[in-house]
């Protein structure tokens, strides 16, 4: 399940440069103490831009709930439908969420509040992005 | 002349603001629709201009108000209906020319201005105020509506417009592209991960039944009940095109698009425009039309932490959302009448209704309440116009319905098992939308 390849910009340069070494990075205001994704050019909370750092995540997370999908309006994912989409949240703050096709997870069989870790998957153009896998 | 957004001033977003200030002093007086279809057809008389323009001058006729009396124009001048116009195909000066134009070719084709819409409808020529609330008719509304109240206008037509192009929802452009940029891709909307437009509601959905033991199938009478309305809807879409009843049958076997939302509980794209005419409560009492009062307005502006909201974020802002359309009004949920909030998609009504406590429902009753008699012939009616559900996408069934029945003119529609004093509409979701309490009584 290839997924469409991913080009950089400024902003979210240091988290893709991180998927590509296999780490997991998350923005983090340092004056509110605030994890925030997707990424932002301010903190989402105070606003400001000033204190916009990257923070190493330990890669582990519990998936909130799923669908599985039949009508995607993404071409390169259209021949691999039916496929499971989840929400998981990461375990360092679950008001964080990442998207996942659950790799691994057979369509439907998912396990709503299980435990997951992150992997590294290629997409299109090599770019690597963070995915996950159901663990225990 | 260029036209403004709406100031942050004009909305009640947040709670304890007290009853609107100028409640039951502006009045809907008028109405208009073109017709329906499903897309553009590439003539000049089917343009989301051209409907427009026919919208309105119905609105206008219907309260009985000479053109030159209109002081107003509000709009959503986003006109999409998930169908953009690709940048590499060539505009039709044709149709373009057919009109006049403003700067902007695909102006009155796949957008449009109040200016647009001021070149081509000569009869206005006295309008000085327009304004924008983009992106709904529930969003326009509210801005009119407070736009009557501060006196900034008198006769306000307000407006909502939809264009829909050939090709299927949202699968062209970035949904199409080899590689996409990094911000898109781990975006909220659509992004490398496929969801389709309904995947935030389904999501919600489905840790709804999980967290109160419901299921889908219970969506059934509901589906049902809106396909009904939608059908003695003349105006819209379903029953203009294809008059089908929508049996519970056909809904369990509808394909599904993002389990737990099948086909049916995604609203159809159409071509449609809808306009109203607002005046003042004064001069609104020897119209043409019975005046239906507004009594109050409020608006979420609420959005989810992360990717997509959480169930648990919904019912925060939906919960918040219902206390403060109470408070504009000055009223009770008990004093409600009847509801058409908002519903396409189909699975988020209940979010809507539970937060504004309708017929006494708290978080998790909903699913349960549309096993019981919600017709229009009941005590309890759920979404007597059908919605975008019933009569397909238009983000304004629902104020209409509301207008009509209050007026009396709601025909086969009409609601027979409570009097239509009072009703609550708007949306669209249920995070950021815009919403409206109409009355029979200016008190």
């Amino acid at each position: 399940m290839v997924k469409q390849g991913v080009i950089p910009d400024e902003l979210t340069k240091p988290f893709y440069d991180a998927a590509n070494e296999e780490k997991l990075v998350i923005q983090n205001c340092t004056a509110c103490n605030l994890l925030q994704h997707p990424p932002a050019a301010a903190c989402r909370k105070c606003g400001s831009g000033d204190n916009m750092e990257w923070k190493g995540m330990s890669g582990k997370a519990k998936i909130y709930n799923y669908t599985v999908v039949y009508d995607t309006p993404i071409r390169m994912l259209q021949e691999d439908q039916p496929f499971n989409l989840a929400v998981v949240m990461l375990d360092e703050d679950p008001g964080v969420q990442m998207y996942s096709h659950l790799p691994g997870t057979p369509v439907d069989q998912v396990p709503i509040g299980g435990s997951v870790e992150v992997v590294f998957e290629a997409t299109a153009n090599g770019q690597k992005v963070p995915e996950w896998r159901v663990v225990g | 002349m260029t036209t403004p957004n709406a100031p942050d001033s004009f909305y009640h977003v947040t709670e304890g603001q007290g009853v609107w200030p100028h409640k039951g002093k502006v009045a809907a007086v008028g109405i208009g629709h073109s017709p329906t279809s499903r897309r553009w057809d590439g003539t000049p008389e089917n343009t989301v201009g051209a409907n427009s323009i026919l919208a309105l001058r119905k609105a206008i006729e219907d309260a009985g108000v000479p053109p030159d009396q209109i002081d107003g124009l509000v709009i959503d001048p986003v006109t999409t209906t998930g169908a953009h116009w690709d940048a590499n195909d060539p505009v039709p000066m044709d149709i373009v020319n057919f009109y006049n134009p403003t700067d902007d070719p695909l102006d009155g084709i796949a957008k449009l201005s109040c200016e647009w819409l001021l070149k081509n409808m000569p009869e206005l020529k006295n309008v000085k105020f327009t304004m924008y609330g983009t992106g709904c008719m529930s969003h326009a509304i509210v801005v009119a509506a407070q736009a009557v109240g501060e006196g900034l206008t008198n006769n306000c037509l307000v407006l909502k417009s939809w264009h829909n192009l050939e090709g299927r929802y949202n699968q062209s452009g970035l949904s199409a592209a080899e590689n996409v940029s990094g911000s898109y891709a781990v975006g909220p909307g659509r992004t490398i991960w496929g969801p389709p437009g309904c995947f935030g509601t389904a999501l919600q959905f489905a840790e709804y039944c999980r967290k109160y033991g419901k299921s889908h199938d219970m969506m059934a009478p509901f589906m049902e009940n809106s396909r009904r309305n939608g059908l003695l809807f003349p105006e819209g879409y379903w029953a203009q095109h294809r008059p089908e009843q929508l049996t519970p049958e056909d809904y369990l076997a509808a394909r599904w698009i993002a389990k737990p939302a099948s086909l049916f509980d995604n609203d159809i794209p159409i071509m449609v425009s809808g306009a109203y005419l607002f005046t003042t409560a004064e001069r609104a009492k020897d119209m043409k039309q019975k005046p239906v009062y507004i009594l109050g307005h409020a608006s979420n502006r609420g959005s989810g932490r992360s990717l997509t909201p959480t169930l648990e974020e919904v019912q925060t802002e939906t919960g918040s959302t219902g206390r403060k359309i109470l408070e504009s009004a000055g009223i009770t949920a008990n004093d409600i009448s009847f509801e058409n909030m908002y519903d396409g998609f189909a699975l988020f009504h209940q979010f809507h209704i539970e937060g504004l406590g309708y017929r006494g429902m708290k978080f998790g009753d909903a699913l349960d309440f549309y096993q019981t008699d919600i017709s229009i012939e009941g005590p309890n009616p759920i979404l007597p116009s059908g919605g975008n559900i019933g009569s397909g996408r238009s983000r304004f069934w629902m104020h209409t319905d509301s207008i009509q029945q209050i007026q009396g003119r709601a025909g086969a529609r009409s609601l027979t098992g409570v009097k239509p004093e009072i009703a609550v509409s708007g949306g669209p979701m249920p995070m950021g939308g815009n919403f409206t309490v109409w009355g029979a009584s200016p008190d």
